[in-house]
């Protein structure tokens, strides 16, 4: 028999995280400070609308590029909260969840070969969808010491004439690192004078803990050339719904819609319907979440102080990216035995790049009694591999 | 930071207050005496504890009391409303728009002492009109807190 399968998919490595999911859901007893979704409930009245829309039988398609009230109101949110301009009718479209989005606007933006450089350590996603898209990725690996920021320099140093598209992953997971006016308008200039696009996941926007998150889509000679990613999941709590919406110039929307209309007809009805509730009426639920992660972000980069494990401060998302090198193995060496004999689990940085070696995710998407629980025994582990080290 | 402060000491006001400083971001101090300027200003009125009496094996009764009365002149119903507050067993005294004027909350040992309390003491004031009396069945939220569920994690334990 022939093979069955497709070279470029098989060359693909499965997710880091994968493996470590695999070990974790076999120990019943293990904690978790893992996940990369929100710990709230979505709120009430979101899933109410979403409930009251089935009871209505509005269980039908919706149009390929979503609701067009729902897409009215991203636009109206959109310029309410960063001031950015976008025609519903032509610019908006909404897609299942931001991973969709980002598949597919790397699709229509990607002739073969052309290069795609994707700043990590980031989302597991970026790589494998330029692969699929016939694109030849290109790493830029983010230092620690320049709290994980996009430097225009270390851009420059990575493009090349096949270069189209710069991912820009911020607020960022999982470094928790942001990047503002300043830094984005130095990238921008680069961007600009190589004439590159931008695929920007901004999934994240509403999880800052220092100004409002600023889209490089503000800034000025750069909304022609940004596809703006985000989402319903992190900032509503809503990631089992599966919505989220990409933004850009109607070419590029326009073609970016072909493949969604082919490969997916349109996001849930259901979850439309909820979402156009969340953006109408859900300001006030996501200042009190941002401001219940902003309290345990304190709280862990005060832990991680006194503990003596170096982090900088995080501004972003609800991860925190402490260093571990100190001890002298690997980011997966101390997860894995981390889970083993405190039986905590959190994700080695080396699940979103080479470069996050020596590095550990941890989620704060957990109840600060939980995080406490979880943080102490971190504190004893980190304890007792310093007195073996004697 | 004020604000912020009494949300989460609403919800927990055993928090220690080197952690509720970090949490915060200010400093331990800060905390203090805010929390003491607040007690003075009687903004923070007491620090109490949520309690699901159901769980224990201790009987209580709770109930809640509509209760029509005439106003007094000159008063309002400020006169009537601190009679009835003064009674130990009454929990709160609203006054409340719409078809009655005081609602009151009870709490006693059995049905009977509720009754007796409405029959003997709260219906017989010269100013009050009539009453109507709803004992609580099951509290299944109280204070914010559901009291009915555990909160459960769903989630898978690792996700990118």
């Amino acid at each position: 028999m022939r093979n069955p399968l497709s070279d470029r998919i098989v060359g693909i490595k499965p997710s880091g995280i994968r493996k470590f999911f695999d070990i974790v859901s076999e120990m019943k007893d293990a904690i978790s400070l893992g996940v990369g979704e929100p710990d709230f409930d979505t709120p009430w009245h979101i899933r109410d609308e979403g409930i009251y829309s089935l009871e209505k039988g509005r269980t039908f398609y919706t149009s390929n590029a979503g609701l067009k009230e729902l897409k009215i109101e991203i636009s109206h949110y959109l310029e309410r909260r960063f001031h950015l301009s976008y025609d519903y009718n032509k610019e908006v479209m909404v897609t299942v969840g931001g991973s969709e989005a980002i598949d597919i606007a790397l699709r229509a933006m990607i002739n073969p070969g052309d290069e795609v450089i994707i700043p990590q350590p980031s989302y597991v996603s970026y790589e494998p969808c330029a692969i699929l898209a016939n694109a030849v990725p290109v790493i830029i690996d983010l230092k620690a010491e320049n709290e994980f920021r996009l430097t225009a320099q270390e851009l420059e140093d990575a493009i090349t004439d096949k270069t189209k598209v710069v991912v820009l992953p911020f607020p960022n997971n999982p470094t928790g690192a942001i990047m503002e006016r300043k830094d984005l308008e130095a990238v921008s200039e680069v961007i600009i004078r190589h004439d590159l696009f931008v695929l920007s996941d901004e999934i994240y926007a509403e999880l800052t803990y220092k100004d409002r998150h600023v889209s490089i889509a503000e800034i000025p000679g750069m909304w022609e050339r940004t596809v703006l990613i985000n989402g319903f999941s992190k900032a509503y709590a809503m990631t089992g719904w599966r919505l989220g919406y990409a933004c850009a110039p109607a070419v590029i929307i326009e073609q970016m819609l072909k493949i969604h209309q082919f490969a997916i007809m349109c996001a849930p009805t259901t979850s439309q319907y909820a979402a156009v509730e969340a953006l109408k009426n859900g300001d006030n639920d996501v200042a009190m979440m941002r401001e219940q992660y902003n309290q345990r972000r304190r709280y862990l980069v005060n832990a991680f102080r006194e503990m003596g494990l170096p982090c900088f401060e995080p501004y972003g998302a609800f991860y925190i990216f402490p260093c571990i090198k100190e001890f002298g193995m690997t980011s997966d060496e101390f997860a894995t035995r981390f889970l083993e004999e405190e039986k905590v689990a959190v994700v080695p940085g080396t699940a979103f790049g080479d470069c996050g070696e020596g590095f550990l995710r941890i989620s704060y998407a957990y109840s600060l009694e939980n995080l406490k629980v979880a943080i102490g025994r971190l504190a004893d582990f980190v304890e007792k591999l310093r007195a073996e080290q004697k | 930071m004020r604000e912020e402060l009494l949300r989460v000491i609403e919800k927990n006001s055993r928090i220690d207050l080197k952690e509720l400083a970090v949490i915060l971001g200010v400093e331990e101090i800060d905390v203090v005496n805010e929390m003491a300027a607040m007690e003075n200003e009687g903004i923070i009125c007491g620090y109490h504890t949520l309690i699901d009496w159901e769980k224990t094996s201790i009987e209580k009764v709770s109930a809640l009391i509509e209760v029509r009365v005439t106003p007094q002149r000159g008063q309002g119903f400020d006169n009537i409303a601190e009679r009835i507050y003064k009674y130990p067993e009454v929990h709160a005294v609203y006054l409340i728009s719409g078809g009655y004027d005081l609602l009151i909350t009870l709490e006693g040992k059995s049905l009977k002492e509720v009754s007796s309390f409405v029959s003997d003491k709260l219906a017989p004031l010269d100013s009050v009109l009539s009453t109507a009396t709803h004992f609580i069945l099951k509290k299944y939220k109280d204070h914010g807190t559901i009291l009915a569920r555990k909160y459960e994690d769903n989630r898978e334990k690792v996700s990118p």
